[in-house]
């Protein structure tokens, strides 16, 4: 990633501090929805909860699958996690949400410019794609870079009451998860649904 | 799109292929309902459009419809894909480490193109990928070709799915819908 970009004026952060932070925030059994590999791997290291979802494959469907949860539950806010890389993948989502507008989903873009989990390789965008500027222009109005901590936490605090979907790009250092999330996934989503309130447990 | 299906009013939807498809969605508490379009599927998607019990929108991947889905299983809100045959070949990492592994009852909607009358090559050798991909994940699905089983055919797989929490697939045959024909 170019880091010294002069349009990016925000700190480079740490995956697993951030997904703390975020966590510590949420005291409505809010939902979130970890995207593949490191973005999970850290949600999971920073406690597990019922309302966590935590993806091992299908690169790129965090945004997706946390639309589909918050449009069958209106009343509950919904955090997503992904990799830029990931997102890569998938930035069709980005307008198919901004057209349906779900004022509960809150995106996160964990941006470090490489696929660090196989080996660091540099992403096509790295060097000249801003996310964020993506987001707006595929019509997602609330997007914002975090400039720093205080200002993640801000922007999540401002999310809890938002009226249209919120995404935040975090810019993060290279570091690996801290956690390695248990790949189990039928446990994963019916542990998932009983924290949805979907099911009772057996 | 056929002709005769162009001519099918509203009155007498419920007898067409696409009536079907709209009332047993809406009996099995069916709505959600993202698609990426099919001509043959246009009547179909436009009606789905104008009953208010369904939540339906284009998406811009097939995979994601079905990531969509599946949130919305998980969060308690029944749903099904629409695609054609080129989709369904987008699909095989997102069935085999999403649907399938995470025993989601992902229903599809399949319009077939490449066989009976196709004029795009690659559109038949599209269309041969489709049931050795659902075979090789052993993925429950079906063919529907005539009229008076499909209601039975959807039902029951929709019902399926949803107890045995696995995908299916209701590939919708040229000799159901009367396809996609080289007019233009």
């Amino acid at each position: 990633m170019n880091n010294d970009n002069p349009a990016r004026n925000t700190k480079v952060m740490n995956r697993f501090d951030l997904t703390s932070r975020l966590i510590a925030k949420l005291k409505n059994e809010e939902a979130v929805i970890g995207g593949i590999g490191n973005t999970n791997f850290d949600l999971w290291a920073a406690g597990h909860r019922p309302q966590n979802f935590y993806m091992l494959g299908s690169m790129g469907l965090a945004f997706p699958i946390a639309l589909g949860v918050a449009l069958a539950q209106p009343d509950r806010r919904v955090f997503a996690l992904e990799g830029d890389g990931s997102l890569l993948m998938q930035l069709g989502s980005l307008s198919t949400i901004a057209t349906l507008a779900p004022k509960n989903l809150i995106m996160v873009v964990m941006d470090n410019g490489i696929y660090q989990i196989t080996g660091a390789q540099p992403t096509p965008g790295a060097a000249v794609a801003d996310i964020v500027a993506i987001a707006v222009a595929s019509g997602l109005t609330n997007s914002s870079w975090a400039a720093d901590e205080d200002d993640f936490e801000r922007l999540i605090e401002e999310s809890m009451s938002a009226t249209g979907p919120t995404l935040i790009g975090v810019r993060i250092d290279e570091k690996p998860g801290t956690g390695t999330t248990r790949r189990d996934p039928v446990q994963i989503r019916e542990r998932f649904m009983h924290g949805m309130g979907v099911r009772e447990p057996l | 799109m056929a002709v005769a299906e162009e001519k099918t009013s509203p009155e007498t939807s419920e007898k067409s292929w696409h009536g079907i498809v709209l009332q047993t969605l809406k009996r099995n508490d069916i709505r959600l309902v993202p698609y990426v379009p099919d001509r043959v599927l246009t009547t179909l998607i436009r009606n789905l459009h104008a009953d208010p019990f369904f939540t339906t929108f284009p998406t811009a991947r097939e995979e994601e419809a079905v990531g969509i889905v599946s949130g919305a299983w998980m969060g308690g809100m029944r749903g099904a894909v629409l695609m054609q045959t080129s989709g369904f070949a987008t699909l095989a990492n997102v069935l085999a480490s999403l649907a399938i592994p995470y025993q989601i009852p992902l229903i599809m909607f399949v319009s077939e193109r490449g066989t009976l009358g196709e004029f795009n090559y690659g559109q038949s050798l599209v269309c041969r990928t489709m049931r050795p991909v659902l075979d090789s994940l052993a993925m429950e699905h079906h063919t529907a070709t005539r009229l008076d089983e499909f209601e039975f055919i959807v039902d029951r797989s929709i019902k399926q799915a949803i107890t045995t929490q696995a995908p299916v697939a209701l590939i919708l045959s040229p000799l159901l819908t009367g396809g996609k024909v080289f007019d233009k």
